[in-house]
């Protein structure tokens, strides 16, 4: 089974933001059943550092079950599945959760505690990885001006529209400086000019050099993404996984 | 495993694992009333453990140093085989004291069967001698077999026949007090464990979602456990003092007879069911960790 993998270039800036070296990511030939249900069959994939991928196919290909495999929601039933070097079936419990802090996850249906502020919702990767927030004070106001919702601050998440839930999560998910973003249809809520300043953001974060991995059937915001950043773009189709992009 | 750390942390609180729980919830209302109710309960099982040990005490103290000789003799003879009695009795060693009962005293023994005013002279009861033992006791065989000799009459009855199964029943009842205790305990620990588990069904969402961000499990598993250790504790104390109250407030039986205690405690005894909150707070503080760990560990 061929490899799809990424590779190493320039930035717009002309800085060397797509680093070689160890896969942030790294599939080799895994596969996921439910039950009797195979999901994915013999996926290989490697991520590098500072890439920028899409990921799409039809609803119901498996997009939302690669990405919990990148996250370790869900483990590989065949195969090796590597996250930041590490060979997953090795890890315990508490492994999982410290390569996590390394991760931002950005879902379609942004999970949040609804009975905390948003600042308290942003601060949640902080505070249960031990960290005092109100240490990180100015970082988390610039965050929050960074996606929009300063004024937004004390509200709690069934407050706030869908759009701004999405930047809420995806402030969350960068707070800890992660190496990975992984977005779950992230625009799926949201309207067009939204969308495009979402995208904005996870241009800027690929652009501090973090891996960003999107799974979407929007080929809109896919489009308009290669306007602005070196993108591959993944399919899965039939169980696995393809290079896609001429009819992009 | 408990570890002196998490016990530490308890106390101390960790305000990040604290506030990602929502704060309210029937199963706070639960454990409150779990911990408040079984605390009341240990409190009145501690209690009648304790009074039915000092029941069993006085009864086999009482009843080792007495003994009763009683004599049915022909008419005509009583004063005689009473007289002869008591010179074997003043003989006999082992004995500190031996007085025949008085008629006023006979009738008292019967007034509880045959009321008040009881014609003594009309009925043919037997002549009782009062014998107090010494520590060391009497040789029970010897001295029936000299009165048999003396006053053939006379019948010594050195209550052993009743004081055992009166001594084995109050120990039984004490044996009864504990397991109650143990019962209590048990309970406490399965309906709290309950509690947990349905809050921990119900924030199913949180826990997920703080997995997400990379929660281990001892930090979420943490915020479970020191509410629902708090929640008991509160409830404990509250169940507690208010046991305290009752068992204080109960009329004293030591008034209705010599055999007779109170249910209650006695002197230093009262400071035992203060044990009774931190052992249902080191109840739920297990439970509620091994629930919570047990469910942690089915979510991914």
């Amino acid at each position: 089974m061929r490899t799809v993998e990424t590779r190493s270039h320039l930035g717009q800036n002309g800085r060397h933001i797509h680093r070689d070296g160890p896969s942030v990511i790294e599939f080799e030939n895994v596969a996921y059943s439910y039950g009797n249900d195979a999901l994915l069959a013999d996926v290989s994939l490697r991520l590098a550092p500072g890439s920028f991928h899409f990921l799409t196919g039809p609803s119901g290909a498996g997009k939302s079950t690669l990405l919990k495999l990148c996250y370790m929601e869900l483990m590989p039933t065949r195969g090796r599945l590597s996250v930041f070097g590490r060979d997953v079936s090795g890890m315990g419990r508490d492994d999982i959760a410290h390569s996590r802090r390394r991760i931002g996850v950005v879902h379609q249906e942004c999970q949040f505690l609804d009975h905390l502020p948003l600042t308290e919702n942003l601060s949640l990767p902080l505070t249960v990885a031990g960290r005092d927030p109100s240490g990180e004070a100015q970082n988390l106001q610039e965050l929050l001006g960074w996606v929009g919702l300063k004024a937004r601050a004390g509200a709690r998440p069934p407050e706030l529209s869908g759009g701004e839930r999405q930047r809420a999560a995806l402030a969350r998910a960068v707070i800890m400086d992660p190496e990975l973003i992984l977005a779950d249809e992230p625009t799926g809520n949201v309207d067009w000019e939204m969308s495009l300043r979402l995208l904005q953001l996870l241009v800027e974060l690929n652009r501090l050099g973090k891996t960003v991995l999107i799974a979407t059937h929007d080929l809109n915001f896919i489009r308009a993404a290669k306007s602005q950043v070196p993108t591959r773009v993944l399919r899965i189709s039939n169980r696995s996984l393809q290079l896609a992009g001429a009819d992009l | 495993m408990i570890r002196a750390a998490d016990l530490a942390e308890l106390l101390t609180g960790h305000t990040g694992a604290d506030r990602v729980v929502p704060p309210t919830g029937y199963t706070a209302r639960l454990t409150v009333f779990t911990s408040a109710a079984m605390a009341f309960l240990a409190v009145f099982a501690l209690a009648l453990s304790l009074a039915t040990d000092r029941l069993a005490s006085r009864w086999s103290e009482a009843l080792a140093r007495t003994a009763t000789v009683r004599i049915s003799a022909p008419a005509g003879q009583e004063d005689e085989q009473v007289a002869a009695a008591l010179d074997v009795l003043r003989t006999t060693p082992g004995v500190a004291e031996a007085r025949p009962l008085t008629d006023a005293e006979r009738r008292e023994l019967l007034e509880p069967w045959f009321g008040p005013e009881l014609p003594l002279d009309r009925l043919r009861v037997p002549a009782l001698i009062e014998v107090v033992e010494t520590a060391d006791g009497v040789d029970a065989a010897g001295l029936r077999a000299r009165l048999a000799g003396e006053a053939p009459g006379a019948l010594f009855d050195d209550h052993t026949q009743w004081r055992r199964p009166l001594v084995r029943a109050a120990g039984r009842l004490r044996t009864l007090g504990l397991f109650s205790l143990f019962l209590i305990s048990a309970a406490t620990a399965a309906m709290i464990t309950l509690a947990a588990q349905a809050a921990l069904a119900a924030n199913a969402r949180v826990i997920a979602t703080l997995r997400l961000v990379g929660a281990l499990d001892t930090f979420i598993a943490r915020a479970f456990v020191r509410r629902f250790t708090v929640r008991a504790l509160t409830g404990a104390l509250a169940g507690t003092l208010l046991g305290m109250a009752a068992v204080a407030a109960l009329p004293r039986a030591d008034a209705a007879g010599g055999f007779l205690t109170g249910l209650g405690f006695a002197g230093a005894q009262w400071l035992l069911p203060l044990l009774v909150p931190p052992v249902v707070a080191l109840v739920a503080f297990g439970a509620t960790r091994l629930a919570a760990f047990r469910q942690l560990r089915e979510t991914t």
